[in-house]
């Protein structure tokens, strides 16, 4: 699970979905893996203005990572124009969200709802969103706090 | 200035055809004319802008082998000569020189070689006097004749000048038989890459697929660019087997830099938080042919009772699978696409695969939404039954005058819950023939 997917997810509880508590969830005992992929500036330029910018800044935060408080701004970029345009500030902004977004992930852990407590687990990188049948249809049952 | 070209589509998937150009159009964005299409014949005519323009439709079309500038169109070869001469004297000179060679592409017809040899001859006015190459040669000439089924003269000829190559090779570059973690449901390469046409996948982009299975789709997009990621409620889909899953795919074509994350999910309860961050959703959902739809969450209501094992609750455990219950099919369309509406940006598409029933009183409507305009219908006819794929495009917010409570079908007739439960049981049950493809999940 990557950090830019952490930022897209919140609690598959339904009831859970309106409270601010469920966003984003937190992790617990993640075990991270740095890797490399390539370098995608079209990519993060496309996605930087849909991210939940506090989000990340929780996420990083808990995963041991220094972010700036503001969102980066960066330039935006049209189909024609080629990503070498790219200035060396921006270029430096982007290596690093490229490093934090998408080269880190978490291999093994969990995911935790603010809001319910739920625990959903991740093994080998994959995340488990299926709610037990207590959790999927019907309104929360106390007992789930347990765990 | 508008040039007319010739398009040299297969003749497979025809109702597929004329979306994905319409589609490659759009990404391209260029303006596309139709000036000759049927579904009966693999030639097409089109006007554009120019010869970049041509070259960057045809680029990624997986339903064409390529395109051709067109010199002339005729009923008879004797029209075509002077047509040819009529409209093109002005531009032989510039390939005179030119390496080149004559390729003859007959539909539903044929020549020997003498007679071949002797067609080609017939355009020695031309004037052509560089050397002839059969490989790379800098021009190419072809001659097309389209022949009804089995009769002696072709209805039309053309003739034109090789401008382009499509994608078709990627057919082969991904296909099942070379493809490492596979399973019955998996979408051939080839409706996979015209799926990804249709959504618009593009570098850039971020796709996602809910449905993902092995990820046919993902590997699909993530050729033409696209970042994706996908869910499945099926674990094992997603967690692979025996070292083999999505990830090795995306290792085996060189492609794993474009795949962001798989996980495990129920699009009921789908942990996207709704929200527009998705270019493009693309989906085969399991219809449930042999088992019955399945979403989470029991049959009989029950299930409200946490079930201990060894002292911890069952739905903790990792071997834990949750019950499902049936969900109808309807439902599962409008769920599809209320999630498509709540996800994706201006302008991005859905493309979601459905079965009709086409052969009787039963036949599924295409699901609309408010939100969504409908783009393409295309149909894949089996032996038996038929699937359709369904292209949708998210409208503007301010585009979107009429926000009335959402009208989510189509009046058809027999779409009532009962009907479908009747189609869904002939559909299960019934008519399964060989070569076609399974569907379980
Ligand atoms: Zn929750
Ligand atoms: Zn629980």
């Amino acid at each position: 699970m990557k950090i830019l997917t952490t930022s897209f997810l919140t609690c598959a509880v339904k009831a859970c979905k309106s409270s601010p508590l469920s966003f984003p969830l937190h992790y617990k005992d993640a075990e991270l893996e740095q890797s490399d992929i390539a370098y995608n500036p079209r990519f993060l330029i496309n996605i930087l203005p849909r991210i939940d910018w506090d989000a990340v800044r929780v996420t990083a935060t808990e995963l041991g990572f220094t972010v700036p408080e503001e969102k980066p701004e960066l330039p935006a970029l049209d189909a024609s124009s080629s990503t070498d345009t790219i200035e060396p500030a921006d270029e430096k902004t982007l290596r690093e969200l490229h490093t934090l977004l998408l080269e880190t992930e978490v291999r093994e852990g969990k995911l935790v709802c603010g809001n319910c407590g739920h625990e959903y687990k991740i093994k080998e990188g994959i995340a488990n969103f299926l709610l037990p049948s207590h959790l999927g249809e019907f309104e929360l049952f106390p007992f789930c706090f347990l765990h | 200035m508008s040039i007319d070209y010739l398009v040299r589509f297969v003749q497979v998937h025809e109702t597929f055809r004329k979306p994905e150009l319409e589609a490659l159009a759009c990404l391209a964005k260029i303006s596309l004319e139709f000036l000759f299409y049927r579904e009966c014949s693999p030639f097409c005519i089109i006007r554009l802008h120019d010869e970049k323009a041509a070259k960057a439709l045809i680029s990624r079309s997986v339903l064409s082998k390529g395109i051709y500038e067109l010199w002339a169109r005729a009923t008879t070869y004797e029209e075509l000569h002077s047509n040819i001469k009529a409209a093109r004297s002005a531009h032989w000179p510039r390939y005179a020189s030119s390496s080149f060679r004559f390729d003859i592409d007959v539909y539903q017809g044929s020549h020997s070689a003498s007679q071949q040899r002797k067609l080609i001859e017939s355009f020695d006015y031309l004037g052509f006097e560089g050397p002839i190459l059969m490989k790379q040669p800098d021009q190419i000439y072809s001659i097309f004749e389209d022949y009804d089924w089995s009769c002696p003269v072709p209805k039309q000829i053309y003739f034109g000048r090789w401008i382009a190559g499509s994608q078709r090779d990627a057919i082969n570059t991904y296909s099942l038989k070379s493809r490492r973690y596979l399973s019955t449901t998996s979408m051939d390469s080839e409706l996979s890459l015209i799926t990804a046409n249709l959504t618009l996948a593009a570098p850039g982009k971020l796709f996602y697929d809910p449905f993902v299975g092995t990820g046919s789709f993902l590997i699909a997009s993530s050729h033409f660019g696209a970042v994706t990621m996908g869910s499945d409620i099926d674990g094992r889909a997603v967690r692979g087997k025996d070292g083999r899953n999505i990830v090795t795919n995306f290792q085996q074509y060189e492609l794993l830099e474009k795949y962001l994350d798989g996980f495990i999910s129920d699009l009921t309860h789908c942990p996207l938080k709704m929200g527009r961050i998705l270019d493009g959703i693309m989906c085969d959902p399991p219809y449930g042919v042999r088992e019955g739809l399945k979403v989470l969450g029991t049959r009989d209501g029950s299930g409200k009772e946490a079930v201990y094992i060894n002292g911890e609750p069952a739905h903790m455990q990792d071997k834990y699978i949750p019950p499902k219950k049936p969900y109808s099919l309807e439902a599962m369309l409008d769920d599809i696409l209320e999630f498509a509406a709540s996800t994706l940006v201006d302008h991005a598409r859905l493309s979601l695969w459905m079965p009709t029933a086409n052969d009787e009183e039963i036949e599924l409507g295409a699901p609309i939404h408010p939100c969504l305009d409908t783009i393409s219908v295309c149909v894949q006819p089996f032996n038996k039954w038929s699937r359709r794929l369904l292209t949708y495009q998210r409208i503007p917010e301010h585009e979107i005058k009429v926000r009335s409570k959402p009208k989510t079908r189509t009046a058809i007739e027999g779409s009532k819950a009962d009907d479908l439960n009747a189609f869904r049981k002939r559909y299960f049950q019934g008519f399964k023939t060989q070569g076609e493809p399974e569907r379980s999940l």
